[in-house]
């Protein structure tokens, strides 16, 4: 266990003075990749916001149902009944046939209504749902659809649906273009350290003869691997905190113009952190397929 | 403890640089591997120290068949010899002192076990005063001396040195001897390639080869052809 602590700490001292000595290198290196996870990292947290501005809709999504005409005043109760008890159900207003008829009476402005002898509205039920998800309204909607006596239910969320529904084809956007940059951070790190393997030749031949196993020589790159993937990690943060504040000044201004307190969020911690790792993983992964291509050199010949 | 039976070993596209070579060296032995250049000297001595695998026939290290050994087993192998180079192999952007401690590092000491270990070894080879300076700013003799504290540092029980004094002129290559000679009276089996004839020991050990066979083969202390098996 000491032994094995000795390696690893002794792997980190090397790396970190390595990096020390390039100071310049590295941070150049910490710029590229920062820049490079901050582009699929500034997608995510513009759909993030996004995501947010339609929650904060005002305009709920909505149901109305039309009843037979021919409805008999138990059915509706018990439509009532059904509608108040429904668990997904926020709140439902009823609007009776002859009240709708009075209504479009008065407000209608034609005429030729109020010559109708008989009053052509339904009764009308318009339903809340509790989630704004368009999976589990579109669900409410077919089992609403279903009750007997309901003639018609019309969902007026589709707009809710086509954004959501944009929205999910910017996630998938954001899946596309974070794997392909993660690829292109483990070949700028893969190269990186290649190179390095190059310029420590020598040392890694010495090493090998006098019985260096492969995870002593394969270590410290490793951990250079790793500390690139994290600095960069923490470089993508900083880019993407000052794009949000700079875009925040101008974004609160907006919002104060339509009355509202809307301001862009910044990365949730738990995401940061995702990012963080992921960023190391990445850059050990690259630094690993590296090593192990250049180390294949030195192996035991037959 | 080293044991060679029947070995031969050809590099691809080549004729064999060693054929048929069958001889033992006992622990604590002194043993010079002698021949003209081309000879297979530096062959053989790679057999020895595992960096190569035999063609054919059998390598045995402490009971260990090199030939059969796991890739994964084989530095720990390696681990048992401490290896001196022609060409010293120093690392030349580190001092001193980190130069002799890679050994040490290698096998997972580092801290005050280590200094202790480094400054013996560099003591041993009378370079305690230079373990700050870097191995360019050595004259020869020096580097080499250099090179034989980082083959000691880990207490080896064989060490290995290919043509160590190949560059020295003669005072140096008796400074070399001498230390070679001192780490024998402790008790550390001896394997040394020299194509220098002149001074060497009688009563050590001697494998001479010629064209990739064992000419002449003499166990140390004994007449010629003891210890050999045809």
């Amino acid at each position: 266990m000491r032994q094995w602590l000795n390696l690893h700490g002794q792997a980190v001292r090397l790396v970190v003075s390595r990096l020390r000595r390039n100071a310049w290198a590295t941070f150049i290196m910490w710029c590229v990749m920062g820049i490079t996870l901050a582009l699929p990292g500034l997608l995510y947290v513009a759909i993030d916001n996004l995501n947010r501005v339609v929650g904060n809709v005002e305009s709920e999504p909505q149901i109305s149902l039309f009843l037979d005409l021919a409805i008999e005043p138990e059915a509706v109760a018990s439509i009532r009944q059904r509608l108040a008890e429904h668990p997904d159900i926020a709140k439902y207003r009823f609007v009776g046939r002859d009240t709708a008829w009075e209504e479009l009476k008065s407000n209608s402005g034609i005429d030729s209504v109020a010559d109708l002898e008989q009053n052509p509205l339904p009764d009308a039920l318009f339903v809340e749902p509790k989630t704004r998800d368009p999976v589990s309204i579109e669900r409410l909607h077919k089992e609403l659809q279903k009750l007997p006596g309901v003639a018609v239910a019309q969902l007026d969320a589709t707009w809710i649906k086509r954004l959501y529904a944009v929205l999910e084809l910017a996630r998938k956007a954001v899946l596309i273009l974070g794997t392909l940059l993660g690829f292109a951070l483990l070949a700028i790190i893969g190269n990186t350290i290649r190179l390095q393997v190059v310029t420590q030749r020598d040392e890694i031949e010495v090493a090998k003869l006098i019985g260096a196993t492969d995870s002593f020589i394969r270590r410290p790159f490793l951990y250079a691997g790793a500390f690139y993937g994290l600095g960069g990690g923490i470089a993508a943060l900083f880019f993407l905190l000052v794009i949000t504040s700079i875009f925040n000044t101008s974004v609160a201004e907006i919002a104060t113009l339509y009355n509202s307190d809307f301001s862009l969020d910044f990365l949730e911690p738990f995401s940061s952190l995702v990012l963080l790792v992921l960023a190391a993983l990445l850059g050990w992964m690259g630094s690993y397929v590296a090593v192990n291509r250049s180390l294949a050199k030195f192996a035991f010949k037959n | 403890m080293i044991v060679f039976d029947q070995v031969s070993k050809r590099y691809p596209g080549s004729q064999e640089v060693l054929r048929n070579i069958s001889f033992e060296i006992q622990s604590g032995e002194m043993v010079f591997v002698t021949g003209h250049s081309g000879a297979g000297k530096s062959t053989l001595l790679k057999l020895i120290a595992a960096t190569e695998r035999p063609t054919s026939g059998t390598v045995l290290i402490g009971n260990q068949n090199v030939s059969k050994i796991r890739p994964a087993a084989v530095p720990y192998l390696r681990r048992k010899f401490g290896l001196v180079f022609q060409d010293h192999k120093l690392l030349y952007d580190r001092n001193c002192y980190e130069n002799v401690a890679l050994p040490l590092y290698i096998n997972g000491i580092t801290g005050n076990e280590a200094g202790k270990r480094i400054r013996a070894a560099l003591d041993k080879v009378g370079l305690l005063d230079k373990e700050k300076a870097m191995p360019i700013t050595l004259s020869g003799g020096e580097q080499q001396r250099l090179a034989i504290a980082r083959a000691v540092v880990s207490r080896p029980s064989i060490l290995i040195a290919d043509e160590p004094t190949g560059n020295l002129d003669e005072g140096y290559a008796n400074e070399i001897m001498a230390l070679f000679y001192a780490f024998q009276q402790v008790g550390v089996t001896i394997i040394i390639a020299t194509h220098d004839v002149h001074n060497l020991d009688p009563k050590a050990g001697l494998l001479k080869l010629s064209q990739g066979q064992l000419e002449r083969w003499r166990a140390s202390g004994a007449p010629d052809g003891v210890g050999a098996q045809p």
